[in-house]
């Protein structure tokens, strides 16, 4: 029997951002609210040995451990899944600030286009351009609505940036100015410019300069060292939840952070929740937490795969494309790019930050005109100085061996001497890419694990292709003597890493038919459970997508004090 | 914050300025591909810093014996990344970094045990697009693949691997990696790869694994290690000359 604790009025099943963001709103409010979060405590003081390349990029110290639980992938529906024994494709986040931790702090708006993808598609170039088995929906807010949100996600994260010239609008400048501008940054800027393209800085959470944000909470600026993606800040320059969002939760004296508590059901009868039910990974008991709202904001495999463990929801089904629990399932295209060599330049490349770099978006979302094209959306085009580390960075000539003599040479002497220009591209979801319940492997508890059925389609190769053409011509103008271009996507793999941008599996819209959240994150089959993350994303747009998770935080903080206050579906 | 204080103070530290010092008199200095064999000319020979306690002479690397390895595992895996990374013009190799002897400690613990990856059952093979799903931890993967590199080695040469010429060993090395060696139990190629990838780590990994001994992969790549900041240089043209530092850097006392 599991040992039952006093009710509360709001239980979060993981503390990252999503967590972190709506403790702290609710928190203010007066509610009593507890975190509950699987993995262990994380404070600014852990990253003291934080440059260590093997520690935290190849042994994945900050990520979550594989032996416990990972997810089944296949193909299609013709193959067996199988587990993902070892990292690759991507990454998952673990302990107190999740993913938030580990990231590079590149923060954007999704497009006003990404929030009315279908209508706008079908209104400019007519309901064929949208092939069979695309399930692309309008996610049932407008930009305009969301601008807001965004707004706040970035005041309190302290976002360093200049304007989108082809972005959404905006009510208000960034909080913070952009970063500095390195001279590959610049030799970017330069050359997009000449091609008449819109460079801006992308938008960074590593910190220009020193800031206080709204609720008060003061960072310093960032040093440039280089160690931002799966490293943790050790100035607390980084936004991450744990040096913003956090500590104004527990600062109300409301909130209760319980770490070590692997959440493994939410309880439910007729159609409310009641609380969830929870191991304490210390000591193996079993614990439940009544509630009377339930929060689900761990990441996209674990938000899908606990409803569907709790039998929450409406389980989708592939093959009619009906049911709504692991649906639309979407990736990245992150194909397309190309890689320059100079012969006569040199760069601090092991400078720089997660979100150093320039962006254009001419050729993201539908900025440009797709009637001869045979793809929909697009990818955002950047430069990236996120900081070249030796391990990872040993890019050599097409035509150099993998190893020995010439392999060194040309990897040492090129470290300094490449600069990579890349597509970010968007992904479509597809009928038959979806997520269910693996029906052989199970976690270290007995659990079902989450399957993944995925490939790239045809869309994908046509974007790649096109993205990896952009790029070549902007690293022609930027001078370099040799130019390889990477086009080729090829089939989805899921050993080398390409982005821990996943999506979809709970994903919001206008209708309870097509969706299982509304627009305030409230799950439509049981109106006091709220889901947020990029499991809520219909579709993944060519960005980052932290920004606009940050901003579905926001609105779904909104929407549960609305809730607690006068109950019922709130839309 | 407080780290950031400290580091700061660490900075004025004398056995810094001393270090940093010493780099400079002794003609060590950065330049990408043209710094050659000054860096070679250090190897072997530990940074003597101005501390008494340590003056007397050369200390010894107690972390230079072996935790996994059998002498003659260990000699054909100091062989083997030889050739992958080799000592030339531009500086040492595999060997003198230290990279046999890092990879024997990586699999002595959680590396080697596969302590943090998937290794429940059942084992079917899958497509290649679905990654490793063999039922061998790393360390039973090279017990096997060593094994079969001598044997190999013996079958066509009549030596063991470490025996052979620089030029056999990258046709056995070769073999594995295209898969024209026959082993059924583990992946020839896959084993390869994952030799090719620790060699890499082993080469520039912090000193502290055991490999890239004396922080020379940094010093080969221009890689400055350990820094705090690089605010002063980020905006700079020029490739900044800076003599790395490593993680013991953060433990001084």
């Amino acid at each position: 029997m599991a040992k039952k604790l006093p009710k509360v009025d709001v239980v979060i099943v993981g503390v990252g951002w999503a967590g972190g963001i709506i403790a702290a709103e609710l928190a203010k409010q007066g509610l009593q609210v507890v975190g509950l979060e699987r993995g262990k405590e994380r404070k600014t003081e852990d990253y003291f040995m934080v440059h260590d390349e093997l520690r935290y990029a190849y042994r994945y110290e900050l990520f979550q451990d594989l032996s416990k639980e990972t997810v089944t992938f296949r193909s299609n529906e013709k193959v067996r899944a199988l587990p993902m024994r070892q990292y690759g494709s991507f990454l998952l986040g673990d302990g107190l600030g999740g993913a938030g931790v580990h990231w590079n702090g590149q923060t954007y708006r999704f497009l006003p286009y990404d929030f009315q993808i279908q209508s706008k598609t079908v209104e400019r170039y007519g309901k064929n351009k949208i092939p069979a088995g695309m399930t692309i929906q309008d996610w049932g807010i407008t930009y305009d609505e969301m601008e807001p949100y965004f707004d706040a996600f970035e005041k309190m994260a302290g976002i360093s940036g200049e304007e989108n010239p082809l972005g959404g609008k905006r009510s208000d400048k960034y909080p913070t100015p952009p970063m500095k501008y390195s001279p590959q940054m610049k030799m970017f800027q330069d050359a997009t410019k000449k091609l008449n393209l819109h460079p801006y800085a992308t938008p960074s959470a590593n910190l220009s300069e020193a800031y206080t944000n709204p609720d008060g909470i003061a960072r310093t600026a960032c040093q440039y060292c280089g160690f931002c993606e799966r490293f943790g800040c050790e100035y607390g320059a980084k936004a991450d939840p744990v040096v913003t969002v956090i500590p104004v939760a527990n600062k109300t004296g409301k909130f209760q952070i319980r770490t070590h508590s692997y959440v493994r059901r939410i309880l439910h009868t007729g159609n409310k929740a009641t609380g969830v039910l929870y191991t304490d990974v210390t000591t193996g008991e079993e614990i439940e937490q009544p509630a009377d709202i339930v929060v689900l904001t761990s990441y996209v495999f674990n938000n899908v795969r606990l409803l569907l463990n709790s039998k929450l929801g409406r389980p989708y089904d592939p093959k009619t494309g009906t049911g709504v629990i692991g649906k639309n399932y979407a990736y990245q295209v992150q194909k397309g790019n190309a890689l320059g060599f100079y012969e006569n330049m040199e760069f601090n490349n092991f400078a720089g930050a997660g979100a150093l770099g320039v962006t254009i978006d001419d050729y993201n979302g539908d900025n440009f005109d797709h009637a001869n094209l045979n793809f929909i959306h697009g990818g955002g085009i950047r430069i990236s100085q996120t900081g070249k580390r030796p391990i990872a960075s040993n890019s050599v000539p097409k035509g150099t061996p993998t190893w020995g003599k010439e392999f060194k040479a040309n990897s040492i002497k090129y470290y300094n001497r490449t600069l990579s220009v890349s597509g970010q591209g968007a992904s479509m979801p597809f009928q038959h890419h979806y997520l269910d319940l693996d029906p052989e492997y199970k976690d270290v508890f007995g659990d079902p694990l989450i399957r993944l059925t995925f490939d790239f389609e045809e869309q994908d190769r046509q974007l790649a292709a096109f993205l990896a053409e952009r790029c070549g011509e902007i690293m022609k103008e930027m001078g370099a003597d040799l130019i390889q271009v990477a086009k080729d996507l090829g089939p989805y793999d899921i050993v080398p890493y390409q982005s821990t941008h996943n999506t979809g599996g709970v994903i919001m819209g206008a209708s309870p038919d097509s969706s299982a959240i509304n627009n305030y994150g409230q799950l439509w089959d049981a109106e006091n459970v709220f889901v947020v993350g990029a499991s809520s994303f219909p579709h993944n747009s060519g960005y980052n997508p932290t920004g606009t998770v940050g901003a579905l935080s926001y609105r779904t903080a909104e929407g549960i004090i609305k809730y607690s206050k006068n109950g019922g579906i709130l839309v | 914050m407080s780290i950031h204080n400290e580091e700061e103070s660490k900075d004025q530290n004398p056995s810094s300025v001393t270090r940093r010092k010493f780099l400079k008199n002794s003609g060590y200095v950065v330049g990408g591909a043209i710094l050659g064999g000054i860096v070679g000319n250090l190897l072997g020979r530990p940074v003597q810093e101005n501390n008494p306690s340590q003056a007397a002479g050369p200390t010894t690397d107690y972390n230079q014996a072996l935790m996994f390895f059998t002498i003659e595992q260990f000699r054909t895996v100091e062989a083997a990344t030889e050739r992958i990374f080799p000592a030339d013009e531009i500086g040492p190799g595999a060997k003198d970094l230290g990279v046999a002897y890092f990879i024997d400690h990586q699999l002595s613990g959680d590396w080697g045990f596969n302590a943090r990856d998937y290794m429940q059952g059942p084992f079917y093979k899958g497509e290649a697009v679905q990654g490793y799903q063999g039922r061998l931890k790393r360390r039973e993967i090279f017990d096997i693949a060593l094994q079969e590199m001598n044997n190999y080695s013996r079958s066509k040469y009549q030596k063991r691997f470490y025996e052979l010429t620089g030029e056999q060993q990258d046709e056995v090395l070769t073999a594995f990696q295209n898969d024209e060696v026959k082993i059924t139990t583990i992946s020839p190629s896959g084993f390869f790869n994952t030799l090719r990838t620790a060699t890499i780590q082993g080469v520039y990994a912090d000193p502290l694994y055991g490999g890239n001994r004396n922080m020379d992969g940094w010093k080969m790549k221009n890689f400055p290690g350990n820094q705090m900041a690089y605010t002063d240089i980020i905006e700079d043209e020029k490739l900044a000359k800076i003599p790395p530092k490593s993680l013991k850097d953060h433990v001084q006392h």
